[in-house]
This record gives C-alpha cells, structure tokens and sequence, in this order.
C-alpha cells in the first residue's frame, strides 16, 4: 500500500512523541518499545479487523477514487484517516496515547484542493468504531466513513463518506463490486529485504457516485474507489528514505497495487497483481519495474509526475501520467498525491503517492 | 558671535555652579520621580496585558456552557457536527492560574510563544503531561515548584505571571476536574457550520480590562503622586531659572547693546534651556529607573495583596516612559522658564533692569489666583455631591488639593497682615517681621505651595494607612479567634488528628473551601462548622437575625463585603452557587482579599462538593496550652513545620504583607516631602541674593548680621509651620475623600476613619524641619557676608 502513507502515520507519531522531524526518514526504521508487531502466521478476520488496533503504532484507513463528473471532467478524491500511537493501548480520555490525523483532498486538472484533521484519542473527537451489528463508523470531526450495511454483507460493503474543507467538500455513496483483497502473503506485506513489514488488505472494487462541492458550483460524480488497510509498528528499514506506490484500474478489470520504496541503492519493490474476480497474485520483490520519466517542479521540489511501469514476465508496460502534476498536499508532512491516467499495454486509471522528495 | 554670546551666557553657569547644580538637580528629580512612577505603571500594565491577551483572549470569540457546565463530550459533539472549536480547561491551583490547551486544536492565534507546537522536538513531552510552561520568575516564587512538582517546567517569558501553561490532559490532573471544560475557543480562520446548539452560547472576544479596572485607581495614585513630585520639581526648576534670568538681566542688556538680535538671544537661551533639560532629563530617566527598580518589587506585592494582580518584580527598560520622561523635561523646562524667555524676547535693548520683577510679577497675581482656587474647592464639593465612580473620587481630590494650593498664599497674606497689625505695639523690629514676611510671600508662594502638597499628601495617606491599619488589626483579631490552625496531609491523617484532638482541646473546627466562579469572578466558597467561636467573633457588617442558625441549616450563605459591593447583593438577595442558589443573611468584612468569598454551613458544603478533602482544622483551646499541644502534635504525628499555625503566626504573617502593602505609598510621600524641602531651599537662595537691598537698612539700623540671619531662619520655619496648619485640614479631607469614596470604589471596602494626632505632631516637626533645613544655608551665607557687600547696596546702581 502507500509507502508514503506509512511515512506520513510514523512522522506524525514522531511528531507527537517529540522525536527530531528534522532527523528525516531514518527514524522511521527505529524499533518503539512496547508495541506489537505484525505477524506473518495471523490470519486476518473481519469484521473485526476493519476497526483500530491501538497496539500497533500506526494505522490507516486510506481511501482513493478516480472520478468523472457530469460536466465530462475528471476528478481524483482522497479520504484518509491516520492513527498514531506515542504508547500501546487506548485510555479514555485526553490522557489517551492515540492520536489521529485526517487528509482529504479533490484534484481537478488545474485544482487541488486540501484538508487536514488532528485530533486526540480517547474523547471522541475521532477514532474508528465497529459496534456488534458490524456497523462501521471511521471519523474525524465532521469527516465520516459510514457503514450502511445490509446483513450478510461485509461492513465496508457500502459506505457513505463525506468530508469538506474550507473551499471544498464531498460526500459519496460507495458500494464495493469485488471481493476484500489480502495484499502480500495472506494480508503481511513485506516492505524490506530486512524483513520490516505491515499488515495491509484492500477493497479495490468499489463503485461510487456522490457530489463534490467545488468553489464553481456542486458536481455530480461517479467512478471507482480503492480503500486500502494497513497497520505495523516498525514499517521501514533504517536506510529507507520515500516511496512511490500506485494502485491502478485497467479497463479489463484488472487492478495492480505497486510499491518503490526508495534508498541508497537499488530499492524495493513488490506489489500484487488483482484478477478481475479479485484473486490476489503477489509480485515477487523487484519484478515490478518503476522508472520516472519527466518531473515537474511542484513545492519547490523535482516530482516526478510521468512514470513508466513495467512487469516482463506479464507483458505489462505502461505509461502513468498525472491528470495534475501539482497535486500536492501541503499538510502537516507534506507529500504528493494524485489521480494518474494509464496507457500502454493496459489502459486504465489509478493513484500515485509520492514521499520522501 | 553666535559663539560669543553663547559663551557669554554659559559663562555665567561657570561662576553660579551651585545654580546649575540646583537646575539640574531639581529637573532631573523631578523627572525621576515622575518617569519612575512612570516605569511602574507601565511594567504593571503590560503585565495586564499579558494576562489578558494570553491564548488569544482579545482576539478569539469562545463558546461557554449557559448552565456553566461544558464537558469534553459536548467538545467532541461540537467537533462532530463541524464546529472549528479547542478546548480550553482554566483553574486556579495553589494561587496559580492553570490554563490547559489542547495543541492539536489549538487555533494559530491563540498560540503562545515558546509554546511547543505540531511538528516541534518537546510536543511529545507537552502532550504527555510532562512539559509545561511558566513565566520566568514565576518558578522562584515560594510554593510553585511544590505545586509543579514531578512536571517540568519551563520558562516562557510571553507567559503573565503566577499563570501556567499546560496540556490539557496535565491541567486536569493538576485541577482535579477530570472532562471537564472551561470554555470552547473558535479557530477563526475556518467557517461555522451553522447556529449554536441549545445551551451554549457565543461570547465575543474583547480584551478582558477587569484586571486593568480593578487597579485603575492604584495607577491613578501613583500617577498623581508622580505628577505631584514633578510639579514641586518644576518649582524648583522655575526658582533656578528665575535666579538666572534676573541676575543675567545687565549681560542681556549688553549683549543687544553690542547688537545681538533680540531674536537670536532668545534662541540661544532657548537652546541652553533645552541642553539642561536633556542632559538632566537623562539623568532623571536614569534615577527614575533606580526608583521604579526599587519600588517594583513592593509595588507588585501591594497589587499581588490589594487585587490579586500578577506583576513581575522586575522592570523592563522601556521606550515608552524613557521618551515620556525626557518629553516631561523638556515640557517642564520651558514651562518654568516661560516667562523669563518672553521677556528675553521683548526686552528693549537700552531698557533699565527692574530688578525682582519676576518675583513682584507672581504677587500681583494673587488675587486672581485665589479666586481661582476657590472655583476649584467649589468644583471638588460639586463632584462630591454630584459625581460617582472612581474619577469622581479624583476629582474631588484634583481639586481640593489644587482649589488650596492656589488659596494659601491669599490666605497666608491675610495671616500675616493681620499678625503685622497685632505686632505693631510689640515694636518696630516685630513690625519689621511680618511686613518682611509679607514682601517675601510672592517669591516664596510656589514653594510653600508646593509643602502644602506634600504635606497634606502625608497627612491624607497617612491618615488612611493608619485607619487601615487599625480598622485591619481588629477585624484579625475578630476573625482569627481559634487559637491554633491545622492542615494535615492526607484525610487518613486528618481523621487521626481530630480523633486524638477532641478530647484534649475545647473545640476542632473543620475549615474546608473550594476555588471556583463566584459570578464570573474567581472566588472561594468556604464551609464552616456551627459553633460559638464564629456567632461571637466573626466580623458581620450586617446580618438577618438568627443568621447563624439559617447558615448552619443550609439554607443561607455569607458573603464577603467584595461581593456585596461588586454584585449589589443585599441582605435576602440570592446569590448563585455551584449545587444551587442561596439567599444571604450576612455580609461580613474581608480586608485584603481581592476576590469575593461565600459562607455555608458544612454539611450544605459536604453535600455540594462532595469531592473536597477536610484536611484543615481550627483548634479552641486555652492560650496557655497553644505551645505545649503544638510541640506534642509535632512529635506524635510528625506534622511538619507550615502545618500548625498559631492564631500569633498567621496575624503577624497578615500583618507583614499588609505593611508591604503599603510601603510604596510610604516611600513616595518621604521623597515628595524631601522634593518639597528641596524646592523652598531653592527659592530662598533665590531670594536671599536679591534680599540684599532690603537687609541692608535694617542692618545699617544696627541689627547684627547674626541677628538677622535669625530673623531669616525663624521666618522660614514661621511660614513652613503656618503651611502645616493649613495643611492639616486639608490633608484630613484628603484622607476622608481616599477611605470614603476612592477606597469604596477601587478596593470593594470600606474603613472607618480615625485619627492620629499624634502623627499630626511629627507632620509640624517635619514642616518645621524642611524650613530650617531650607533656610539655613542662606542665614549662615547671609552671617557670613562680609559688611562691605552690605555696604554695597548703598553705593551700588541699583
């Protein structure tokens, strides 16, 4: 999933526990005590593992949509919800250890709107709730992932998600079309030859349509989504300084999810090929290929906003490009994210996340 | 020739040093004084201001509970519903102000420098409780690092003082009020999402002026006295630069003679006017600063004790009054030399010197001067009658104090006319007495104007200090009847004390209270237990009859004479409680508590606040035994040695911050007496030069120089005692205006008046004093003049 997420959840739980920003990305290699690890032998249930795991250190519910609207336009929207711990456990009260943080955004070709949330744990400012109808509520103010679930179904199989910030909002109705997707081995994805790793599941098959609330007036959309779940607590190897990630559509209803975590040297990257019928294949590390081939001057900083993805043992080779190069978040840890086009042997429509520029 | 005339001028300051020395000493006094009271009035209000503007209170619009109960639930529901709001959790603790902020939310503007922000190294240790931030000095003063203890503090100099900035997770803990929320600050920058639910309710952001209000009166005092000093500087100043014009007269006449414009000498003079002034008016600035520095400290334990205003003990250089200081110099320079100058200006080249026409000048004015005083008394009485509120109080002291001031030399010159008649049968050197003291009047007027101000002044607030004082140790001695005071630290502690104590002493009284909002105020509600020791001894201002059995009852409260004056709550009004309204049946004096306070029984207190410890006990007991059981509670409870208290210790303790209390007012008047001192020395050398074709007749008569020096010296003190008579009056309606009607308004009390004449005793001692003192260095130059200069008169020009 988004290494860059994973930047961002462990910054701000940096942040929060008062460790030097400034020391950059290798911190986020650095072991904390006390918290609980992933491990490669637990097998994921739900729906109880769609609520927190405040033993673990970081946490996201991420969701990413490419949209068009009835004016013909394109959209991307972003809604995630982070958590970060400075301790295991959850307290009621502000003496909570938990803390959570919000992100949402709507990218047009020559707009990109931005959001952000923080909250504190344990006072229900935010948080994350599965009550025993298996009702799922994740929120932050008025931000709100809603489960509206028939029974029989899974908790995330319909959702109402809203958020708004002070020039933008949305709220969509999302229905997911395909199965829960484990990522890596049955949901524990290895993100470094060191063997750090998450546990991490998607549902990539939602369909959407909603509104967006633009400064030009209020658009109808419809699309598709992809959440993505994950949760570690020592999510990145000490020379591991940004990653690029992309989760892609193809118009066969294939689906990639794509991952360079960037160092020194040659890199790591994995990912998991989705079949239509939602049957996860694991990349093996570095047979996905991800070169940047023209990058643009965002935030005063060289983004690379063309990519060229390949996978030669599937005839796999594609060309992303960013609907907007400037998508960039320009939040607490700023990154870049953003709705990309896809040609080549696949055609399609994704999301890319960049960190550590 | 620019250069000649002006070192012609100068010239005459280099063969007078002892004139330049008073000019400039009585400049850079009068600015010191005056720029002193300045500096602290300034260091005390950006205190004020600190604590107002401390998290963005002027700015910030914040949401508070109608029913004053807003919780960290409601905050989450207002989160939820898209309300940009921030927690805001505000207490008292251990007399410091505990503020906790949520960082998270915590709108930009309300952020305070050196606070610990998102992004920043010490967040982590801010959120976790352990970090919290205090004003610098703050963490010497007695009691705070034990009040802190196992946090860590760190100082942050934007904070006001005795104020504490913590996280809000650490302010509950500190505070013991675990989801609870003062108040809801609004980010600005972000949109509302629509009207307030019920029960809540807006209140827009304005600067909080209660603390600048409440002590508006003390600044004004120290404003008045600062004023009062500079104005007997400036008579000084007027008496120096007097000397010099008339002596410079011929050197004026010379000069335009030797065709120097009239316009250019006005210049240079001018120019040497404003030179002294901005080298003494440095000076000045300098001395007020060594003023401000040393009073400081009492000065912010007067407001600390009168008002619970927080003010650093130390003072900050400032522009503002060093620019303000050196401004009043300059101000003060040419109003003092005004009339010299004009005449400068208009002096024909080749008229003849008049000489003492500065002084004659002043006399002629006399008459209309005090007419113009008693249009001033008349205005004082008016504002009595009419006005209210604390500039009313002013300005019934504004013009009393300068209606007499402009009367006293009319009415000195009536004095001693009708003296001068009584003496004409006593002889002809008696005669000669008064009819001298007379011609003197007109150049001495200011002068003695100027020890009538200080003296009154002295009188006035020494009159108040005293009924103060002994209004203060009586009410001690009424509410401070239990012989011994307990704390135990633990309520197991407290149990086995009272359990050991009840049978060995007369009575234990149990003494709880709770820091809380008494009608928006910071207040304390105590709850004390029914017996004798408060129905014989507490001191009530007024009382419904059986009050103490109704209190005991739970059916009525107490409150203090401040909250009865603020909230204008009588007898039978209802006061608002936390746990329900109660009617009062008593209002009792509270001297030197700034905050109001209510009484209930100790039960209604139990049911309440259930969750407030007895921890502290008053002891009955006989006097003789105080010792002996305090020494057992020691040893056999280990008590340290702050938890027993004798009823000697806390009234002694009362009686020290009371006295620092009024140190400051102590050590202005002296110096404003010793200025006033200064000032008449100042216009008797003055006089005592031109003096000289006066006494020369008389001496040529064949009194001796000694006997005239005598003479002199008598006549000085004879004026200086006369000034005290009328001083007395005056300063006795001072004292009435200041414990009457300024008090009332500034302090929330009250005091009856009583006098001291004892004290009025050393008042003509000191005016006495400051005559002698001023006239004998000109009686001893007069003794020692040698007869040929008296000789000279005869054959001089003039």
């Amino acid at each position: 999933m988004n290494a860059k997420t994973i930047l961002v959840g462990v910054w701000l739980g940096l942040a929060l526990a008062g460790a030097a920003v400034a020391q950059g990305f290798a911190d986020l290699g650095a072991t904390v005590e006390g918290f609980a690890l992933p491990d490669r032998d637990r097998v994921l249930e739900f729906p109880e593992d769609h609520a927190a795991h405040p033993d673990f250190r970081i946490e996201w519910w991420y969701l990413t949509a490419n949209l068009t609207g009835d004016d013909g336009a394109e959209y991307g929207v972003q809604w995630t919800l982070f958590r970060s711990a400075t301790a295991p456990g959850e307290t009621e009260g502000w003496q909570s250890p938990q803390a959570w943080m919000g992100h949402a955004a709507v990218t047009t070709a020559d707009a990109h709107h931005v959001a952000e949330r923080l909250a504190r744990g344990g006072v229900g400012q935010a948080g994350v709730t599965l009550n025993s109808g298996a009702a799922f509520r994740a929120w932050i103010d008025d931000w709100e992932m809603l489960s509206d679930t028939a029974p029989g179904e899974d908790a995330l199989d319909r959702l109402a998600l809203t958020a708004r910030g002070d020039d933008f909002g949305y709220a969509l109705d999302l229905t997911a079309e395909g199965p829960l997707v484990l990522q890596g081995d049955g949901g524990y994805s290895v993100k470094s030859a060191d063997g750090q790793a998450s546990h991490y599941y998607s549902q990539p098959f939602y369909a959407v349509s909603g509104t967006l609330d633009l400064p030009g007036g209020p658009v109808a959309v419809t699309g598709h989504a992809w959440l993505d779940r994950e949760w570690s607590s020592q999510p990145l190897a000490e020379d591991q300084t940004g990653w690029d990630w992309f989760s892609l559509s193809f118009e066969g209803g294939e689906k990639l999810m794509g991952f360079d975590l960037r160092d020194g040297g040659e890199g790591f990257t994995s990912g998991t090929w989705i079949a239509a019928d939602g049957t996860p294949s694991r990349l093996v590390p570095g047979a996905l290929q991800a070169d940047p081939l023209e990058y643009a001057t965002v935030a005063g900083r060289e983004v690379p906003v063309v990519w060229r993805l390949r996978l030669d043992d599937r005839a796999f080779d594609v060309t992303l490009r960013a609907v907007n190069p400037g998508a960039w978040m320009a939040t607490l840890v700023p990154y870049w994210e953003g709705p990309v086009r896809v040609t080549g042997s696949h055609t399609g429509r994704g999301y890319l996340e960049m960190t550590g520029y | 020739m620019i250069r000649a005339s002006l070192a012609a001028l100068l010239s005459h300051w280099w063969r007078h040093p002892l004139q330049l020395a008073m000019l400039l000493a009585g400049l850079a006094l009068a600015t010191g004084l005056w720029s002193g009271v300045q500096a602290i009035n300034a260091e005390a209000r950006a205190a004020y201001t600190r604590a107002e503007t401390v998290l963005g209170q002027d700015q910030l619009d914040r949401i508070v509970a109608t029913d004053g109960r807003l919780t960290v639930a409601r905050f989450a529901e207002l989160r939820q519903a898209g309300w940009p709001v921030s927690p805001l959790l505000e207490g008292r603790r251990a007399g410091l102000r505990i503020l906790g902020v949520e960082p998270l939310t915590l709108p930009r503007a309300a952020a305070v420098p050196g606070m610990p922000m998102l992004g920043s190294d010490d967040l982590g240790e801010f959120l976790a409780g352990r970090l919290v931030l205090v004003a610098p000095e703050t963490l010497d003063r007695p009691g705070v690092a034990e009040a802190l203890a196992g946090l860590k503090p760190q100082a942050a100099p934007d904070l006001p003082p005795m104020t504490v900035l913590a996280d809000i997770a650490a302010a509950e803990t500190l505070l013991g009020a675990r989801g609870e929320v003062t108040a809801l600050l609004i980010d600005p920058g972000r949109p509302l999402p629509g009207p307030l639910p019920s029960g809540l309710e807006r209140r827009v952001a304005v600067a909080d002026q209660g603390l600048a209000r409440l002590t508006d009166s003390f600044h004004l005092n120290l404003t008045a006295f600062g004023f009062l000093a500079f104005a007997v500087g400036i008579f000084i100043v007027h008496a120096a630069i007097g000397l010099a014009f008339e002596q410079r007269r011929p050197m004026f006449r010379t000069l335009r003679a030797l065709g120097v414009p009239a316009r250019t000498l006005g210049g240079l003079v001018l120019a040497e006017l404003l030179g002294f002034a901005l080298i003494a008016g440095l000076f000045g600035v300098g001395l007020g600063y060594g003023v401000a520095a040393a009073l400081l400290p009492d000065v912010a334990a007067t407001l600390g004790g009168l008002y619970g205003a927080a003010v650093p003990g130390v003072l900050e250089l400032r522009a503002g009054w060093i620019v303000a200081g050196l401004g009043m110099a300059v101000a003060g320079t040419l109003a003092a030399a005004g009339q010299g100058l004009w005449q400068v200006w208009r002096l024909p080249p080749l008229a003849s010197a008049t000489p003492r026409a500065w002084a004659v000048a002043a006399g002629a004015t006399r008459r209309l001067q005090a007419l113009c005083g008693l249009g001033l008394l008349t205005l004082a009485g008016g504002a009595l009658g009419f006005g209210s509120g604390l500039w009313a109080g002013f300005a019934v002291l504004a013009g009393l104090l300068l209606g007499a001031a402009l009367v006293l030399p009319g009415l000195m010159a009536l004095v001693l006319a009708a003296a001068g008649a009584r003496a004409r049968a006593r002889g002809v050197l008696s005669q000669w007495f008064w009819a001298d003291a007379r011609q003197q009047l007109p150049g001495l007027s200011l002068a003695l104007m100027a020890l009538l101000l200080a003296l009154a002044a002295n009188v006035g607030v020494g009159t108040m200090v005293g009924s103060f004082r002994a209004t203060f140790t009586g009410w001690l001695d009424q509410r401070l009847a239990s012989e011994l005071y307990l704390t135990a630290e633990t309520p197991a502690e407290a149990a086995r004390l009272r359990e050991w104590l009840e049978p060995r002493v007369l009575a234990v009284l149990p003494i709880v209270s709770t820091e809380t909002n008494l009608l928006g105020q910071p207040g304390d509600i105590y709850g004390i237990a029914d017996h004798a020791t408060y129905r014989d001894h507490w001191p009530l201002l007024s009382a419904l009859p059986e009050v103490w059995e109704a209190v005991a009852r739970g059916e009525a409260a107490l409150i203090n004479e401040q909250l009865s004056r603020r909230a204008g709550l009588g007898l039978g009004a209802v006061l608002d409680l936390p746990g329900g309204a109660l009617p009062v049946a008593g209002v009792y004096s509270d001297y030197g508590n700034p905050s109001p306070q209510a009484i209930i029984g100790l039960e209604a207190f139990g049911t309440r606040f259930p969750e407030v410890q007895v921890l502290r006990f008053a002891l009955r007991l006989p006097a003789t035994e105080v010792e002996a059981l305090a020494t057992i509670l020691r040893a056999e409870f280990g008590l340290r040695e702050t938890a027993i208290v004798d009823q000697a210790g806390i009234k002694a303790f009362s009686l020290r911050v009371f006295e620092r209390t009024f140190a400051v007012t102590g050590a202005l008047n002296t110096l404003t007496l010793a200025v006033a001192a200064l000032a008449m020395l100042a216009s008797l050398v003055t006089l005592s030069a031109s003096r000289l074709p006066q006494l020369a007749p008389v001496w040529a008569m064949g009194l001796t120089q000694a006997g005239l020096a005598g003479l002199d010296l008598a006549r000085t003190v004879m004026l200086a005692l006369l000034t005290a008579v009328a001083a007395l009056p005056l300063g006795l309606a001072l004292a009435w205006v200041l414990l009457a009607v300024v008090n009332v308004e500034a302090f929330g009390w009250r005091l009856p008046m009583q006098a001291f004449p004892g004290d009025w005793l050393w008042l003509f001692a000191a005016a006495g004093l400051a005559g002698g003192l001023a006239a004998l260095w000109p009686a001893v130059t007069l003794m020692r003049r040698r007869p040929a200069d008296l000789l000279r008169v005869f054959a001089n020009e003039r």
